[in-house]
């Protein structure tokens, strides 16, 4: 009975090795949950709670980083708080408190516009060239093909941040310093071969008949591209754009070196953000979680496809 | 429907000639089978005629015109691909409704629905129309396939090997089915396969294919009949062809160094003659009997009725009834 006994643990595992399995994989997600429920909890902690060691899991939970992110406060006498009318909001009231009263909005929210419009930007053009690169790739008879997919990809052998010095001195040049179009335009040079080499792959396993198909039923190439080829390759495509816009969106150091006051995305402000005698972490984190936000509800929304990816393959052809 | 020649068509991939110097006219309403084992060059002269590939030389003409450079969508073809022909992310009404609703063909949507729903009857699956085109059985899908290429009348129908993925039952159902939807629609079809069964049941005739070269051509029982050389006899013909050395037996003809003999072509008798051989092996098949031979050390296989009750290690005569007769590189040679 042996055979039949290995037959079994390959074919479906018993309940113990299930049960251990998973016992595995909620302990390796709870091990990897631990810094970003720190993060979201000291988002909710006063400025004293955040830096109390030893370290507070129960606490009174406080707004205070939320408004200190949003917002920019300055110092006032008691007197003149107490002269002014009542507090404009929550905010205005938290900071009243220390003695301070809101002057202004923070540039957050601006920050978070311009990586909102980077990253996405940048997603979309990537996956856009890689797919018709792609296409063109699996399909076509390209000219010295295996050398330019090489090439292609040792774009990415090396850090992208080798060659911050020349891009920095290119950019100061022709004017694309401290805008979003250069980051969009650098993001997209970056994210370009990863997507080439994802999708070629998805492409590749879609059968040329269905195009050659599409085209004898009277369809022109781009036609049946659009109407065949795309329909199958979402699956790709969705786990190329996921890929492109967690890269583009958590990028910091071009962010840092090229981007200032205009073009500024949400990385490099975040970690700056100063409270009185340093360093605001609740602001940080309060940053740092809302930051987490759209990649989370881009990932959820294409979760479907990406299950499909994982299990690509695996299919009857 | 109409008239297809192929003129001196020639393909080559890289070093591997695909199809030499193919000619072939397949006339209006005609059903042509193109017989040969794979990598033959069958499937490469379909997809050269339906635009998928450029000929290196020769010219393609459909209804008198020449359509050796126009692309696959202006030459009014349509093909049956021998898997992967249904979209999957389509329903089966979807995967039919498909080449109707090509930008360039602007047929009303009224006109679509009324032709698939006709043509989903003609292939029994009008029922299936709302599924997804993966959530059909083998034959189904089949049956779309050849659906999708039915709701056109295009001037020729190519189909590739379009049974060769089915169990022996449905192959047998659809064979009978295709040629009855053929000879109703009156459709004009060049059928590839490597299966003679297939090819001598639907073909009006049937073109032997080997090496890229197109060996014979000519109605089943030609073919059957008349084999130009080994290739083709060996084609053709269940149990295969025997192809034994002429000198084993006498009275073969000058030049003649191969016979070709078929169960029909061999008399058994019981005991020693003056060609002797030994029962090997009996295969029942029910109505008869497979009869492998052990002809002077070289193997035979002929049919026996199973009444005759020969068993192993029996010695049986062998004689020759009107056999083929072929020279030393396999050309016919007149009896």
């Amino acid at each position: 009975m042996t055979s039949a006994t290995a037959a079994h643990s390959v074919v479906e595992p018993t309940a113990t090795t299930r049960r251990f399995a998973g016992s595995l994989v909620v302990l390796y997600a709870l091990i990897t949950m631990i810094p970003l429920a720190w993060i979201v909890l000291t988002a909710f902690k006063s400025p004293d709670d955040a830096i109390s060691y030893p370290p507070k899991v129960m606490f009174k939970p406080s707004l205070e980083g939320f408004c200190n992110l949003f917002t920019t406060r300055s110092r006032q006498t008691p007197e003149f708080i107490r002269s002014l009318g009542p507090p404009q909001g929550l905010c205005d009231s938290i900071a009243r408190d220390r003695n301070m009263v809101v002057a202004g909005p923070s540039n957050y929210v601006p920050r978070f516009i311009n990586s909102l419009i980077i990253a996405f930007g940048s997603t979309v053009l990537a996956v856009a060239l890689g797919t018709l690169s792609a296409y063109g790739f699996s399909r076509f008879r390209v000219p010295l093909k295996d050398d330019l997919l090489f090439f292609i990809l040792s774009t990415r052998m090396m850090p992208p941040i080798a060659v911050a010095i020349p891009i920095y001195l290119m950019y100061r040049t022709i004017g694309l310093s401290d805008t979003r179009l250069g980051m969009i335009l650098l993001y997209t040079s970056v994210n370009v071969s990863l997507a080439v080499w994802l999708l070629k792959g998805f492409i590749d396993e879609i059968p040329r008949e269905y195009e050659e198909a599409a085209m004898i039923d009277g369809y022109t190439r781009f036609q049946a591209f659009v109407k065949v080829v795309l329909p199958q390759a979402t699956t790709g495509i969705a786990a190329t754009a996921i890929f492109c816009l967690i890269f583009a969106w958590n990028e910091y150091a071009f962010a840092v070196l090229l981007t200032s006051g205009n073009a500024q995305t949400a990385p490099p402000f975040i970690p700056i953000i100063i409270g009185e005698g340093g360093q605001d972490w609740p602001a940080v984190a309060a940053g740092t979680t809302l930051f987490l936000v759209p990649i989370v509800v881009f990932t959820v929304l294409l979760r479907k496809h990406l299950l499909r990816g994982i299990t690509f393959g695996a299919v009857r052809k | 429907m109409a008239e297809v020649e192929i003129n001196g068509v020639s393909k080559a991939f890289g070093t591997t000639q695909a199809v030499s110097d193919l000619s072939l006219t397949i006339g209006d309403g005609e059903f042509v089978a193109l017989l040969g084992p794979t990598g033959a060059g069958k499937t490469t002269a379909l997809r050269l005629i339906a635009g998928l590939e450029q000929p290196d030389t020769g010219s393609i003409r459909i209804d008198g015109r020449d359509v050796t450079r126009d692309a696959p969508a202006d030459r009014d073809v349509a093909f049956v691909f021998q898997q992967y022909s249904l979209y999957p992310h389509l329903t089966v009404f979807e995967n039919m409704a498909f080449a109707l609703r090509a930008p360039t063909r602007r047929v009303p949507e009224a006109d679509i629905r009324t032709k698939v729903q006709e043509v989903a009857r003609l292939l029994h699956i009008e029922t299936k129309l709302d599924n997804k085109a993966t959530q059909l059985s083998g034959g189904q899908m089949q049956r779309v396939a050849i659906g999708r290429a039915l709701v056109r009348s295009p001037s020729i129908y190519l189909m590739d090997e379009p049974l060769s993925s089915l169990d022996a039952k449905l192959r047998g159902e659809l064979r009978l089915e295709l040629k009855r939807i053929q000879v109703d629609l009156g459709a004009t079809i060049l059928y590839v396969t490597h299966d003679q069964t297939e090819a001598m049941t639907m073909a009006s005739r049937i073109g032997v294919i080997e090496g890229g070269r197109l060996m014979q051509i000519g109605s089943p029982r030609e073919i059957y009949e008349n084999p130009i050389n080994a290739h083709v006899a060996a084609r053709l013909g269940q149990p295969t062809i025997n192809l034994l050395p002429a000198a084993l037996f006498g009275g073969a003809p000058a030049g003649a160094e191969t016979v070709g003999a078929r169960t029909e072509h061999l008399a058994i008798a019981r005991g020693g003659g003056d060609v002797s051989a030994t029962v090997k092996r009996v295969e029942h098949l029910g109505d008869q009997s497979h009869l492998h031979l052990d002809l002077a050390g070289r193997p035979v296989v002929t049919l026996a009725d199973p009444e005759a009750g020969f068993g192993a290690g029996d010695v049986v005569s062998l004689r020759l009834n009107k056999p083929l007769f072929f020279d030393a590189r396999g050309w016919r040679v007149a009896a």
